[in-house]
């Protein structure tokens, strides 16, 4: 799986509720509205901002906070490529990885907010166009690629009938 | 090598020989989904096009997030859960029965051994009785349901020696907030919490539930402690069901152990905007509050209740402030009712709503206006969390809630508690 867009950057302990508010996310199943609030609280400016296939590039435990699978989906219908991060807190890593939205962890100190990146999932690299250099990849185990290139869990479950790993 | 509660439990589910660091696909005991995740799950459900449920005795849905619904919205999502549970013949428990994590251990769904999945992150409450429980979203949910099983990673387990009693005035809730304030909100990520030593032996059943609802708040997978015989009552009172209890090997390999001191504890804040933003109370100098918070999975249970009715006692909240209190069930408002606690609380100045999760999500019952001070019992202080970004959290025990109540400002409950 190959990826390329800009970094949109922010800090450590991005939460679900700045990542889309317990407010609207009660409301409404309509994942293309919710895209309209994401990070809001954070940058109100950011879903006008996002281009499609852009990076959200943050520091560490990034979706700490509710099992809200709304936090995913929001940022997948914001048209995010990608979500890279230090660390990922384990509910949103499992969400993201069941919804097909890439989580991966990486030093995202070497990455600066509009950098233009290139990713090869696969390949366990990073290259960072506008500073020259590569940054690596800490490798997702299979189970997790597996899902992720099917799409996402729903769609796994829908082609095997249920869990199925080589 | 010996194992950890969480390796044997997820060996046992799994058939595998689990340890930390595999993955591992397992059977799930029980399964349980609120209203803020399970439409969700019902929509990928229907993606996945599945015949049915795997046993549906063993997956409930609850409606206590917004609950009665304050809008059209939310409504048309209620119907939506209705109408599935009814179609698939499963549990529902509606507006007022109470907080997921409150009904699925009173109504006795879970015990020692067991493996429950719940798509809220607060299901690690159920550690408490010596479960791994956990929380997951909606495709996890679904997942569940249809299947009865759910991979996992093993964690590594980081365990909290805890020595000494707690003092007087000094709860389970100081307690945990003094343990996230020390490892940070993600000091455990990845990991499973183990809680031991006397201060924990000490506690009552509901008071450990305090400390395993927000094991999620270090990060942790789960919050575990091993059965004694409070356990054994407890679960004897709530599930007709029997349990194998799981305890820790003397062997068993950890990846972190850290030894406290409770019995020097005094009561703990954690101020806006982080859970792990922990102070001493009486070090946090002077702030005043508009809106006091008691209820929620962390701290609505009848024993919560009862210390705050003890402080509020011939007593009026302060004129400046609102008091909203939430029991977590209505089995508990019930008890709360005929032990003349929530009496005391109502003549005292509280505003009592329904059973359920009350304002700690912001969707209804108290959102705090621009630049306002919550004290609450909740478990997360997140800017934005009841519903105003610009309002301001600060979370404590039910004592120093209520202490804080009566005078206006966050206030060290020790002189209040008798």
């Amino acid at each position: 799986m190959k990826f390329h867009g800009r970094a949109h950057k922010f800090g450590n302990d991005v939460n679900t509720d700045y990542i889309i508010s317990g407010k609207y996310k009660f409301k409404t199943l309509d994942m293309k509205e919710l895209a309209k609030h994401v990070m809001e609280d954070l940058d109100p400016e950011f879903s006008q901002k996002v281009q499609q296939g852009d990076f959200i590039v943050a520091g560490s435990n990034f979706g700490c906070g509710s099992s809200r699978e709304q936090a995913p989906l929001a940022i997948i219908n914001a048209d995010v490529g990608a979500v890279l991060a230090k660390s990922f807190a384990r509910i949103f890593y499992r969400n993201a990885i069941n919804t097909g939205l890439p989580v991966i962890e990486c030093d995202t100190d070497r990455i600066q907010p509009g950098d233009e990146l290139d990713i090869n999932l696969e390949g366990g690299v990073i290259k960072n166009l506008t500073q020259g250099t590569e940054i690596p990849i800490i490798p997702l185990p299979k189970v997790m690629l597996q899902i992720l290139a099917d799409g996402g869990l729903a769609p796994h479950f829908r082609r095997y009938g249920g869990f199925h790993f080589e | 090598m010996g194992k950890t509660i969480i390796e044997k439990i997820l060996s046992s589910h799994s058939g595998a020989d689990a340890r930390a660091g595999e993955i591992v696909i397992a059977d799930v005991d029980y399964i349980m989904g609120q209203d803020g995740t399970s439409p969700l799950a019902i929509r990928a459900f229907e993606e996945i096009n599945a015949a049915g449920l795997f046993d549906n005795r063993k997956v409930a849905f609850v409606i206590d997030h917004s609950s009665p619904s304050p809008l059209e919205g939310v409504s048309a999502l209620h119907k939506l859960m209705r109408e599935f549970a009814s179609k698939h013949g499963m549990t529902l428990y509606d507006i007022g029965e109470g907080v997921c994590h409150q009904l699925v251990p009173e109504k006795g769904h879970v015990g020692p051994g067991n493996l429950v999945i719940g798509a809220d992150s607060h299901t690690c409450t159920y550690g408490a009785l010596n479960a791994f429980s956990t929380g997951v979203g909606s495709t996890d949910l679904a997942a569940g349901m249809i299947s009865g099983k759910l991979w996992f990673k093993v964690p590594e387990t980081f365990k909290f020696v805890c020595h000494g009693q707690l003092p007087n005035g000094v709860y389970s809730k100081d307690l945990i907030l003094n343990l996230i304030g020390d490892v940070s909100a993600d000091g455990a990520t990845y990991m499973a919490a183990e809680y031991v030593g006397e201060a924990i032996d000490a506690l009552s059943v509901e008071g450990r539930f305090t400390i395993s609802n927000m094991a999620i708040e270090m990060g942790a997978k789960a919050g575990l402690m091993e059965a004694d015989d409070k356990t054994a009552a407890w679960i004897a009172a709530h599930s007709p069901k029997q349990f194998t209890p799981v305890a820790a090997d003397p062997d068993a390999k950890y990846g972190r152990v850290k030894e406290y001191d409770m019995s020097t504890l005094t009561p703990r804040v954690a101020r806006p905007h982080t859970v792990d933003n922990v102070t001493a109370a009486e070090d946090l100098g002077d702030v005043e509050i508009q809106q006091a918070v008691i209820g929620t999975c962390t701290n609505g249970r009848l024993e919560d209740l009862s210390v705050a009715a003890s402080v509020l006692e011939g007593r009026h909240v302060h004129p400046n402030v609102r008091l909203i209190v939430a029991p977590a069930s209505r089995r508990v408002m019930l008890d709360a009712i005929k032990a003349g606690v929530l009496q005391t609380l109502i003549e005292a100045g509280a505003a009592v709503v329904t059973p359920g999760c009350g304002p700690c999500v912001g969707t209804h019952n108290g959102v705090p206006s621009d630049g306002e001070n919550v004290i609450s019992t909740a478990n997360r202080n997140f800017k934005g969390r009841m519903g105003n970004s610009k309002a301001f959290i600060y979370l404590a025990s039910p004592a120093t809630v209520a202490a804080s109540a009566i005078t206006g400002r966050i206030t060290d409950p020790r002189e209040f508690v008798k």
